[in-house]
């Protein structure tokens, strides 16, 4: 708000308030008798007395007795819900004594916004800037940034949270978004794999380096008994309720398989799987486009 | 192209979730009821059709940055559901039209589903 306000008093003819808003080039002015708040008077009102050869009025004749106000106290949203509310282009701030203590016109609330919005950008800007930059920032001769998320068993309405969460880790740090969609789509699949086939549930872990990134899904078992079957598109071993609900396809290896660069599956029967994909962050990382070459390996 | 609105408006579906979004553009369409297919077909500002309503339809709908979801059929997603897609950032829109019809009509729109292979 504008704390030193241009004012006049209920005995300043309406002349003489012509001049003030003119020379101070303002749309309206407070009144003020003895320091106390009695109104509010406008051009609108300046120009009905110039129209009905009223000039020599004091202000007192002419003036908005009730104006707005809002209490210095109060918050910026109750000024924004009167300026809504009045329909007015200022609203007098006053203290709990009704003292006059400044203007608030709504440019005041718009660049205040703006200021904020600015603060929380530049904020978020540097907070960006710092992840993109970390493995530059850390040196180190091999850095890596390892990502852990627990998954548990039959929780399926928590599907896609660690996927979710490793996604807009990769956006924070800068990872091109052909690469967030192939990182996602495969920690999503294995996620649900964990979910649906794990006894105990299990651990997605990521390590991301600067030019790669290395996930690795463990679990306790029950294990795979056919690691190459399992690899085939539509074989699935899913109970029916999964399948009502849309998993169970027996796609999600594949769809990991055709997300990695590399892809690694590991199974036996009572011990456990442990499924090991790779991407490559950057296009020419691998020196070729996303043709994964995939090993398997069955154990017995 | 389209916008979700427009869709929404034509074809008279009800927008459940994240609603002040609908100006999104929508390039494509695919209709599954089975995750994975939808994961392996649907691209990013796609439109997906499907009978399914529960959670995991947000996540994949997130996962893959698709415009919005239409649920068909009458299945409504309960406010868990409808939650998770405020936070997420998905529309969800519900009709009691059949899969099949909304197909019809998204393609009738000039929607297609064309490209589907990547």
């Amino acid at each position: 708000m504008k704390r030193n306000v241009i004012k006049v008093s209920p005995d300043t003819p309406m002349t003489e308030l012509k001049e003030v808003l003119r020379i101070n080039r303002i749309s309206g002015v407070p009144v003020l008798e003895e320091g106390r708040l009695v109104g509010i008077i406008s051009i609108e009102d300046l120009i009905k007395a110039l129209v009905e050869g009223d000039t020599q009025a004091p202000v007192r004749k002419r003036m908005t007795t009730k104006p707005i106000t809002v209490r210095e106290s109060e918050s910026v949203v109750e000024a924004v819900k009167r300026f809504a509310q009045h329909k007015v282009g200022r609203l007098l701030v006053v203290n709990e004594q009704g003292e006059l203590k400044g203007i608030l016109t709504g440019g005041d609330i718009t660049r205040g916004l703006l200021e904020a919005i600015s603060l929380d950008y530049h904020a978020e800007e540097i907070s960006r800037y710092r992840a993109k930059h970390i493995f530059e920032d850390i040196v180190s001769d091999q850095t890596s940034l390892i990502l852990r998320y627990k998954v548990m068993s039959k929780d399926i309405k928590s599907g896609g949270k660690a996927s979710s969460k490793l996604k807009r880790a990769l956006d924070r740090l800068g990872a091109l978004p052909e690469v967030i969609r192939r990182v996602a789509i495969s920690a999503y699949e294995a996620e649900m794999n964990l979910i649906i086939h794990s006894d105990e549930g299990g651990e997605l872990i990521a390590e991301m380096q600067p030019e790669v990134i290395r996930i690795t899904v463990i679990d306790n078992g029950p294990g795979i008994p056919d690691v190459e079957q399992a690899m085939s598109t539509g074989f699935s071993t899913a109970p029916n309720w999964i399948r009502e609900l849309g998993f169970g396809a027996g796609m999600g290896l594949a769809n990991i398989k055709k997300c990695a660069d590399a892809m690694n599956l590991e199974s036996q029967v009572g011990v456990g799987t442990k499924l090991e994909i790779t991407i490559f962050l950057r296009p020419d990382s691998n020196g070729e486009s996303n043709q994964p070459e995939v090993k398997k390996q069955e154990q017995t | 192209m389209i916008s979700l609105k427009e869709i929404i408006e034509k074809l008279k579906f009800e927008p459940l979730s994240f609603v002040h979004s609908l100006e999104r553009q929508v390039t494509g369409g695919y209709a599954s009821d089975l995750l994975s297919c939808v994961i392996k077909g649907a691209t990013k500002d796609w439109v997906w059709v499907t009978l399914q309503s529960h959670l995991n339809v947000v996540a994949v709908a997130s996962l893959l940055g698709l415009s919005g979801v239409i649920i068909t059929e009458g299945n409504r997603p309960d406010l868990e559901t409808l939650g998770r897609a405020e936070n997420e950032g998905v529309v969800l829109m519900v009709t009691s039209k059949t899969t099949f019809t909304v197909v019809a009509e998204l393609s009738s729109m000039g929607i297609e589903g064309e490209g589907s292979e990547k």
